[in-house]
């Protein structure tokens, strides 16, 4: 049974917050929404796990008001 | 200079079933003398089944269309005769190399599997291929074989019958009648076979068209595949560029769905699209150029009754992954063995059945992939559009990314897994050679292992003496014994696996019927029963 982390697992979350919104400064929608894909994809590879992205990707979308 | 394509290649010809008093009855005849229908005609002849294929046109098909042709492919062709001339033919490529907007984000070497007879694919004119079998089909007629190939004779009307079919044949002398036992709709997408049927041809998903042009190149240009997701010559489109024999390259320029096909195609507007395509100072003659467009969808049920569909007949894909003629070989592999057993007797009606199944699932298998291809060149939405340009951003720098990148799957044949014709899996064997798999080649003591499995029910004894020919249930069965020392590494990789012996049944179409780790004939026999669609009682 795959568990995925859902608890607090980040050692320094605000500093983490800060570079997230420090990375898309200057970019205009597009890019950011470019660099946004980018780095899911980087972090999907740095996964790996099939299973894990899988309840990642259902997680995420049980906030979806479509879903 | 004639073009291959040009030169009638089986002129019509009076024959005697128009001059007879009543309709001249027929075991198998085939509608449609493209590559799946003279595929079909000549795996029955060369089972001494009498066949005639119908064709309201008397030439190979103009133009390359369909290129690219997969090592299961030629796997089949081999055992039709035919594959030497493809491979000598064909070009064979490694290097390709993958463009987005202005700029190349990277190159690849296809690096393939060692250990086969054949290449992954070959990249071969379509008309070549069908010459080939034409050629094939030639020789089987001076060798005495019952097969017939009538240029110009258009099937025009049909009736379908319990156990037959009543055809009305149009040829320049007038109409005349004619019955077959069964049918064979090899017609293509466009199937006039089965629109007369008034059956559907459903689950369209996309819809696309393309330019395709034959270009021949004056200089040197390298052996490479080519493709181009939204280039400057070609925005928001895709293209692809493939070399092909006789110095001929094949252009594919996406042109999307609502396109003026007419216009698309004069000279004036493709030449200068090409050579921003090809860069200045290439020169090149135009040889062909055609627009056509693609559906991904399949007939529901691909036999009804004694009326069978194969190739694009029953099933379209795009064409990204050569799915279209390389399935449709691998449709009438399937349904080659199935006809002759079930005409000689050997095997109830019921084992043609089993044709539904296993090509449906194929063909589900094709459109999945195709689909996927198609998503990945165009984008249906914003967010898919904007990672499908963050992979290919990302694969300029990362590999990891490359394998994201989708400008087409390798046609690899599909695995019957839950086929009913599938007998017993031993443990511990390698999954890849699981029932109701293709066959993998290997090398094989001095040949290859496909050369010697296949055509009847084979038996493949690894590290356990079988014999060499013994006939059970009435069926002739071919025994293939490799000895211990005759194991390759790739042998034992595809086959053992960590076992040291195993006994193999082969389907005649070389896929995996069942496996076993010792020679067992109760169960060699009920599983034989099984693939022969009697069921496992015997």
């Amino acid at each position: 049974m795959t568990d995925i982390i859902t608890s607090p697992n980040l050692k320094e979350p605000d500093t983490f917050y800060a570079d997230l919104l420090t990375a898309h400064e200057g970019l205009s929608k597009a890019e950011s929404d470019a660099y946004n894909a980018r780095l899911i994809l980087l972090m999907a590879n740095q996964i790996g796990d099939h299973a894990v992205l899988r309840k990642l990707l259902d997680e995420a979308r049980m906030m979806s008001t479509g879903a | 200079m004639t073009k291959l394509f040009e030169a009638p290649l089986y002129p019509y010809k009076r024959c005697a079933d128009q001059d007879a008093g009543k309709p001249a009855r027929h075991p198998v005849i085939i509608v449609g003398a493209g590559p799946v229908g003279l595929a079909m005609a000549i795996d029955l002849a060369q089972a001494d089944i009498p066949v005639v294929v119908l064709d309201d046109n008397d030439k190979v098909s103009s133009g390359s269309r369909a290129i690219c042709f997969s090592k299961r492919t030629l796997e089949i062709l081999d055992r039709l005769g035919c594959a030497d001339e493809l491979v000598r033919k064909g070009v064979v490529w490694n290097v390709g190399k993958v463009f987005f907007g202005d700029r190349q984000v990277y190159e690849f070497n296809l690096l393939p599997e060692e250990g086969h007879k054949h290449p992954a694919f070959i990249n071969l004119q379509q008309y070549y291929c069908e010459l080939y079998l034409v050629e094939r089909i030639r020789a089987l007629q001076v060798a005495g074989k019952p097969v017939e190939l009538r240029g110009g004779n258009k099937v025009v009307g049909l009736d379908r019958k319990v156990d037959h079919t009543a055809l009305t044949v149009r040829t320049v002398d007038g109409d005349y009648d004619l019955e077959a036992d069964w049918l064979i709709a090899c017609d293509g997408a466009g199937s006039p076979t089965r629109k007369m049927l008034g059956l559907e041809f459903e689950g369209r998903v996309f819809e696309d068209n393309f330019l395709i042009a034959d270009v021949v190149m004056k200089a040197d240009f390298p052996t490479e595949r080519w493709f181009w997701f939204d280039p400057p010559f070609n925005p928001d489109q895709s293209a692809l560029l493939h070399k092909q024999p006789d110095g001929v390259w094949r252009i594919d320029l996406q042109l999307g769905w609502h396109v003026d096909r007419d216009e698309e195609k004069k000279p004036e507007n493709v030449i200068p699209r090409l050579k921003e395509m090809l860069g200045e100072g290439v020169e090149f003659d135009l040889e062909w150029v055609s627009v056509y467009s693609f559906q991904c969808c399949r007939m529901e049920k691909f036999r009804h009754g004694r009326v069978i569909f194969a190739g694009d007949s029953a099933h379209q894909v795009s064409p990204f992954g050569a799915r279209g003629a390389n399935s449709g070989f691998q449709d009438i592999d399937n349904l080659g063995w199935k006809l002759k057993l079930a005409l000689s007797g050997n095997a109830p009606e019921a084992l043609i059945e089993s044709y539904d199944f296993e090509r449906e699932t194929a063909a589900d298998e094709n459109i999945l992939q195709s689909s996927r291809s198609t998503d990945f060149i165009t984008p249906k939405s914003e967010i898919s559009r904007i990672f499908r340009d963050a992979v290919l951003d990302l694969s300029e720098r990362h590999a990891f990314a490359r394998p994201m990148v989708n400008s087409g799957r390798l046609s690899v044949p599909c695995t019957y897994d839950g086929s009913p014709l599938n007998g017993p899996d031993a443990q511990g064997l390698p999954a890849r050679t699981r029932p109701g798999s293709p066959p993998v080649d290997a090398p094989a003591g001095r040949s290859w292992l496909l050369e010697g499995a296949g055509g009847d029910f084979t038996l493949l004894g690894l590290g356990i003496e079988v014999p060499a020919r013994s006939e059970l249930l009435g069926v002739p069965l071919k025994g293939l014994t490799i000895q211990h020392e005759d194991i390759g590494p790739e042998l034992r990789a595809r086959y053992l696996g960590e076992a040291e012996e195993a006994v193999y049944l082969i389907r005649p179409d070389q896929h995996v019927a069942a496996r076993w780790r010792s020679l067992d004939w109760t169960a060699i026999t009920a599983a034989l029963s099984i693939a022969l669609g009697k069921g496992g009682e015997i």
